[in-house]
């Protein structure tokens, strides 16, 4: 038990309060992330619009504020449809196996301080324990089976391409997911989300070590299935993903669920890289800033940021192709994160063992000369010869066991009404302007 | 042990009362007005392709990826209590996790070189 300050609680406190305290608090959780969705639902659209400089939803309620309200009421007035084919148990179970895990994950959020309830000393966390990461990372793998389920029961051809297309998305990115959280781990000593706060009382951990963060600023937006990365759902090609036959409140359920993954990502990315509900720094002296109920404020700062951050990437960049997705998370991201994990270990072993600080610089200057010489003979790739070039390239005839290939010569015909528009040109020839 | 999963069970409770009775409410909210077409997979209007039964087959590249995960699973698993005790082990630890992860990198370059990360 390492905690650096007196406004925690230790790890043990957890689970002893009377029950009304743990009801009253799992039902602020559960409050709290519904009215989060509503409320990012709203600001995506608005955020969205602003980028795109149209006006967003604005008729219900105060400047359209209302809007996801009314979504959700429209939603439960639809028709429910169950296709034919459709496995029916399944088909109900999959978006309560959906939303079910997005909510639990929560659980282990920490969005506040100890503060005092009725007498009672609790910290403003539902729970917490020594497992307290790896909790959230199993919630977000039961999650995938909602996804899976409900793309395979639906009997439909695009939902179970979708939902493959988001099993191998998500599980992809888990990997370099979990991996960034090793070096938080190694400098928080700890799994549990109330001490990796603890930890980063005087400096967060995002200083500390900015790759993790980077890594996982990218698997996160990977694992909730957002823009860039929404292709289980790309609209272009696959209607709309698993969830193309789901209708009515069902359809509801994976919209809830997909919004409250990508706030509890966020809050997670807050708690482990930006100090969770402490103020910068530079504020933590200011008594009334960090104790009692106001570091929630902090906290719900960072995490709106990074939902912003979300609605800024789905503003600005268009969506990957699948190669190139999983070339970045199995390429890039997996040894990149590796390395970086030796990295740290191997600096963190360095400051605790060597002592005097000219010994450290003898190690790394050691560490430096392998890392040249293992440069300098590492074999180069050589450029192909021509003749490798042309072997390559030269195309065999279909009768040998070669590809049928179009005519490679094809000029495509200029089109009729750019001739309409521009007669002084001739009819059919090739100069003809093209639209 | 137990109590700190006491308030995940009271959540679970809460969100799943909460999900099953919207899945359960949807059926008796919403109009029915009965269609044959309706209840046809939704293929943007042609005619449905038929289904085979069970799912039929799609790529292995999926299957690949899944076994991908699961050693790479594996290899986290390890990395978290070793990163949690890592202040205890000193340099050992550290020689020990190096030799770990470039046993696992050996596989990983091999896949790699195999062309089992690829995708096209």
């Amino acid at each position: 038990m390492r905690l650096t300050d007196s406004t925690q609680l230790p790890l043990t406190s957890f689970g002893h309060e009377p029950f009304w305290l743990t009801i009253a608090k799992a039902l602020f959780v559960f409050v709290l992330l519904v009215v989060l969705t509503l409320f990012t639902i709203v600001f995506e659209r608005k955020v969205v619009s602003w980028m795109q400089q149209r006006t967003g939803p604005n008729r219900v309620g105060p400047r359209g504020y209302l809007q996801s309200l009314a979504d959700g009421l429209k939603l439960a007035l639809k028709e429910e449809i169950i296709p034919a084919l459709a496995d029916k148990p399944v088909y109900i179970l999959a978006p309560v196996v959906s939303a079910v895990p997005a909510f639990l994950a929560f659980s282990v959020i920490p969005f506040g301080p100890k503060v005092n309830v009725g007498g009672h000393e609790t910290a403003l966390q539902l729970t917490d324990m020594p497992i307290g990461v790896l909790f959230i990372l199993a919630c977000s793998s039961v999650g995938v089976f909602g996804i899976v389920l409900a793309g395979w029961s639906s009997g439909s051809t695009y939902p179970l391409l979708g939902a493959l297309r988001s099993a191998a998305q998500v599980i992809s990115y888990e990997v370099a997911m979990g991996l960034s959280f090793v070096a938080v781990f190694l400098y928080a000593g700890s799994l549990s989300t109330s001490e990796i706060v603890a930890a980063q009382h005087d400096r967060w951990f995002i200083i500390t070590l900015p790759i993790s963060f980077l890594i996982y600023a990218v698997a996160m937006v990977g694992e909730t299935n957002r823009a860039p990365f929404d292709l289980p759902e790309a609209e272009s090609e696959l209607v709309g993903g698993f969830h193309t036959e789901y209708t009515s409140l069902k359809f509801a359920m994976f919209f809830l669920a997909e919004y409250i993954n990508v706030i509890t990502v966020s809050a997670l990315a807050t708690t482990m890289f930006l100090g969770g509900w402490r103020p910068p720094p530079f504020l933590s002296r200011v008594e009334f800033l960090s104790t009692g109920y106001f570091p929630i404020v902090w906290f719900l700062l960072k995490v709106v940021g990074f939902i912003f951050f979300f609605i800024w990437l789905r503003g600005t960049l268009p969506r990957l192709r699948y190669d190139q997705f999983m070339k970045l998370g199995w390429k890039v991201l997996i040894p990149v994160s590796l390395v970086w994990i030796l990295l740290v270990a191997a600096i963190r072993t360095l400051t605790n063992q060597v002592p005097s600080s000219r010994d450290r610089f003898t190690y790394i200057a050691l560490f430096m000369a392998v890392v040249f010489a293992v440069f300098l003979v590492w074999p180069q790739k050589k450029a192909p010869t021509e003749e490798e070039v042309e072997a390559e390239s030269a195309l065999v005839p279909v009768e040998q066991g070669g590809f049928p290939l179009p005519p490679l010569d094809l000029v495509v015909p200029p089109m009729p009404r750019s001739l309409q528009l521009t007669p002084t040109s001739p009819p059919n020839s090739e100069e003809a302007p093209r639209g | 042990m137990l109590q700190y999963y006491l308030p995940i069970i009271v959540l679970f409770v809460l969100a799943f009362g909460f999900a099953a009775f919207s899945v359960g409410a949807a059926s008796f909210t919403g109009p029915k007005r009965y269609n044959r077409a309706k209840y046809d997979a939704y293929e943007c209007g042609i005619e449905p392709a038929p289904q085979p039964m069970g799912g039929g087959r799609f790529p292995i590249k999926f299957y690949l990826t899944a076994m991908l995960f699961i050693v790479f699973d594996i290899e986290i698993i390890f990395l978290y209590p070793w990163a949690v005790a890592f202040g205890r082990l000193g340099v050992f630890g550290l020689v020990e996790m190096v030799l770990f992860i470039a046993t696992v990198f050996v596989a990983y370059a091999y896949v790699w070189r195999r062309g089992g990360l690829e995708w096209d």
